[in-house]
């Protein structure tokens, strides 16, 4: 079948004219458009939470090197599993993306955007292309924006390859400069260091959609949503065992059996909040709040029906992790290896739970030790249904499977 | 290589260096169209590439083994990716996978003699509210069951069987 429409409740981008964000950044000082997105409190939205105001200043303060130029990235490199958020605002509100990318521009002097869209969504191009051509006639983008003398910014689509690792924002970087998607360390940070050098804003598609919003609607409306440590409505991906996935946006502190309540999802049996890297929680820990404070997210959600084999899920993680480390580092490339080996010892029922531990041992040396956040994150889900879900994992025998 | 056929791949190759710069950070969109173009990058397009880039030919080869979308051996025209990731998993992708083989004749990760099909495994795609998803070359298909595989295919064939004609046409003419 072809696709449909992802969308399962109304956006707030719905009430965002387009244009209205970009005009109100325009009469503000660079220094108020920054003031205006660090009083909103909103945090990246890709997931790591970073606070997008604090992120501008740096890169504000940044000094160009050599006759270069400041650049705005915007990571459309959505491949964490179970995302798909980013491929709804980058069909039906591109406009407030883009907008996004020209305020941040105008905040921290940049003249040049790239939008690094990921290759699996290659058919979007031709529509991100047609709306940058809409914007440039219509004087969105170009030399003298809108009449603003001397604000001269343009955006241009490149295009990922197939790796979910160039969905962190050096291994991005490096990408874009022709090279294989290794993420650098960190600092020096792009904001300072960043393409080719310059300094350098990466945000999340969703997190410049929303930029557009607080400077039309202002810093204290955005703020008035969430909770205090994070505020605004956040777009969630939902999918697995409920009867309406899709697309949905809820205020930041929801708890995770208010939301499996609206998409159809009551009864579960464990629920995965952020994606392969993220953690699976179980039932018994449904009153928990999907905010940057308790449970983060970068919006994925995967919910695992009554019936489902655990040890499955985590074997479907694992194995995307072995497919998908860069290879640069060790804890990252033989720590997932490991982990796989081990899950298939489990499925034969031939571990020790001593040997489990040992494992365990090695999810904290990876968390600690890996270079970027791929291997940090990656044995998140393993640790957590381990935790959570010994009991159906210990002893198995083989004629079970 | 024919050194004609040799000759006609340089030319496409400075062409596409004159359009998107010659500097390293044009490596991907060159590559990208080469791959786009051709269902693969070879050996000597990746010297070539090096030569215009004036880069080591290691350093390319580096990159196009390191991303799944290109790649140095040739390809099937149809490049056929299931998505295996987790989503897509629990909504059925192993009988859907199953059934690919049983139609194509091949495993994962091989391409038809015919040259017309590759098959292989790609992680989550972005489909996962409406899996099992599968790319067939830029073009989706979501919620694909075991029994619209055969459909899939035939689709590809029918835009195979008009390239073909379309072509036989033009040297015809």
């Amino acid at each position: 079948m072809q696709p449909t429409s992802s969308k399962k409740t109304p956006l707030t981008f719905d009430t965002i004219a387009a244009g209205q964000g970009l005009a109100a950044a325009l009469k503000k000082s660079r220094a108020d458009i920054i003031g205006e997105v660090s009083a909103s409190n909103l945090k990246g939205r890709g997931g790591a939470g970073f606070p997008t105001g604090t992120k501008w200043n740096l890169a504000a303060a940044a000094q160009v090197h050599e006759g270069g130029a400041k650049y705005v990235v915007c990571n459309a490199d959505e491949g964490e599993p179970g995302t798909f958020k980013d491929r709804v605002l980058l069909l039906d509100y591109a406009d407030l993306v883009f907008e996004g990318m020209t305020i941040a521009a105008r905040a921290i002097g940049a003249t040049r955007g790239i939008l690094y869209l990921r290759g699996e969504y290659v058919y979007m191009r031709p529509h991100l292309e047609a709306v940058l051509a809409r914007r440039r006639k219509d004087g969105q983008l170009g030399a003298d924006i809108l009449g603003t003398a001397g604000f001269t910014f343009d955006i241009e689509v490149r295009m990922g390859a197939g790796a979910y690792v160039c969905g962190e924002e050096t291994a991005l970087i490096e990408s874009l400069e022709g090279h294989r998607g290794e993420p650098r360390n960190r600092p020096p940070f792009p904001v300072n260091t960043g393409f080719l050098g310059q300094p350098t804003v990466v945000n999340n598609v969703e997190t410049l959609a929303a930029v557009s919003a607080i400077l039309a609607r202002g810093a204290a409306w955005f703020k008035a949503m969430g909770t205090e440590r994070s505020a605004g409505f956040k777009l969630f991906s939902v999918s697995g065992d409920c009867a309406e996935p899709g697309v949905y946006e809820f205020p930041l502190g929801i708890t995770i059996a208010e939301m499996l309540e609206k998409v159809g999802g009551t009864g579960a049996k464990a629920v995965q909040i952020g994606g392969a890297s993220g953690t699976c929680v179980p039932a018994a820990a449904f009153g928990r709040r999907i905010a940057f404070e308790d449970v983060a997210t970068g919006g994925s959600i995967i919910v695992f029906g009554q019936g489902r084999d655990m040890l499955h899920v985590a074997k479907n993680f694992m194995e995307f992790f072995v497919e998908e480390s860069c290879g640069q580092c060790t804890p990252c490339r033989a720590g997932n290896a490991k982990l796989l080996e081990g899950v298939e010892m489990l499925e034969r029922g031939a571990c020790s739970s001593a040997y489990l531990q040992e494992l365990l041992a090695l999810c904290e040396t990876m968390q600690l030790a890996s270079k970027c956040g791929l291997g940090q994150s990656s044995p998140n889900a393993f640790v957590s249904i381990m935790t959570h879900f010994q009991d159906e994992i210990l002893g198995r025998t083989v004629a079970a499977h | 290589m024919l050194v004609s056929q040799q000759q006609k791949l340089q030319d496409e190759i400075q062409a596409l260096v004159g359009r998107h710069g010659r500097t390293r950070a044009a490596l991907m969109p060159v590559l990208q169209e080469l791959q786009e173009r051709h269902a693969s990058v070879s050996d000597f397009a990746m010297q070539v590439v090096a030569d215009e880039l004036g880069i080591h030919p290691a350093e390319v080869y580096g990159v196009v083994s390191f991303y799944a979308f290109l790649h140095h051996q040739p390809r099937g025209r149809f490049q056929i990716r299931l998505c295996q990731t987790i989503s897509c998993d629990l909504g059925g992708k192993a009988r859907v996978a199953r059934q690919l083989e049983n139609e194509l004749g091949i495993r994962f990760g091989e391409t038809t003699p015919d040259g017309r099909f590759s098959l292989e495994w790609a992680s989550c795609l972005g489909m996962c509210d409406q899996g099992p998803a599968l790319l067939v070359n830029d073009r989706v298909y979501t919620r694909v069951s075991p029994e619209q595989v055969h459909r899939i295919l035939d689709d590809c064939r029918k835009v195979f069987g008009a390239h073909a004609a379309q072509s036989a046409h033009a040297a015809h003419a």
